[in-house]
């Protein structure tokens, strides 16, 4: 990468976001995020059959405001990733696709997942 | 003209010699976890309570341990597939990139299997 003067099109920092753009940069974030809710996912499971002190100890963890904080996180990534995920299912129909669309469904796939969120969090209390 | 093999055009496997399987991999085990990722968000929100005794008492129910596994196996699939493409986006070093790759793999392996083990252990009550 010697050439690097040479004249780059407008990059991120230049454009003013588009829902639809922060929603596709959501989309991989909460990906990421949810492979590392895989490993806690793994850990419950494991520390659920090693018996109930290490399961105590699993626990100690979640139980902190920091570990709250983290599952409302990866409660809401979940059904951000999996309403998005649908959307992508959609589209591969080849439908959806016009620019009005996939705005129109960008701000209904934002919407959906957060009442998903909040529908999860009021049933589970 | 194409340069292309007749041989190469039939199998359709392209440059990076596995043709589509990655997409479709990829959607596929996004189907399943639609239906397997909604069946647990409920069952998680509707669980008696977070205590050890009913933890186990949800993993060990049949249909829940096999829903778990199936759930262990399309999640950590899927997850292997999207770190696969993070890794091959933003880490540019060849060396590096292999390594990632491979530890993404292990890891992946290591806690999917981690999770079967725990829920065949409590299923069969061993």
């Amino acid at each position: 990468m010697s050439n690097i003067d040479r004249p780059l099109s407008p990059h991120l920092s230049i454009y003013r976001w588009p829902i639809t753009m922060a929603l596709s940069i959501l989309h991989r974030t909460t990906g990421v995020a949810l492979s590392l809710g895989f490993i806690v996912l793994a850990v419950w499971l494991f520390d659920t059959a090693s018996g109930a002190d290490a399961y105590a100890v699993f626990m100690k963890y979640m139980d902190t405001g920091i570990g709250m904080l983290l599952l409302v996180g990866w409660s809401f990534a979940f059904f951000y990733h999996l309403s998005n995920g649908a959307r992508h299912l959609y589209w591969d129909t080849g439908r959806g696709l016009e620019k009005e669309q996939v705005t129109r469904s960008a701000w209904f796939t934002l919407i959906l997942s957060v009442v998903l969120t909040a529908a999860f969090w009021w049933v589970a209390s | 003209m194409s340069l292309r093999s007749p041989l190469g055009r039939v199998l359709g496997l392209g440059t990076a010699k596995d043709g589509t399987s990655h997409w479709w991999g990829q959607r596929v085990s996004a189907v399943a976890l639609l239906l397997l990722g909604l069946w647990f968000a409920f069952a998680l929100a509707t669980i008696d309570n977070f205590g050890h005794a009913a933890a186990v008492a949800f993993v060990a129910s049949p249909i829940n341990s096999l829903l778990l596994l199936l759930l262990i196996v399309a999640m950590g699939y899927h997850s292997y597939l999207g770190v696969q493409v993070v890794i091959e986006d933003y880490v540019h070093a060849p060396g590096l990139k292999l390594v990632s790759l491979i530890l993404s793999r292990f890891a992946h392996i290591f806690f999917a299997v981690a999770g079967i083990f725990a829920i065949l252990k409590i299923g069969l009550g061993a």
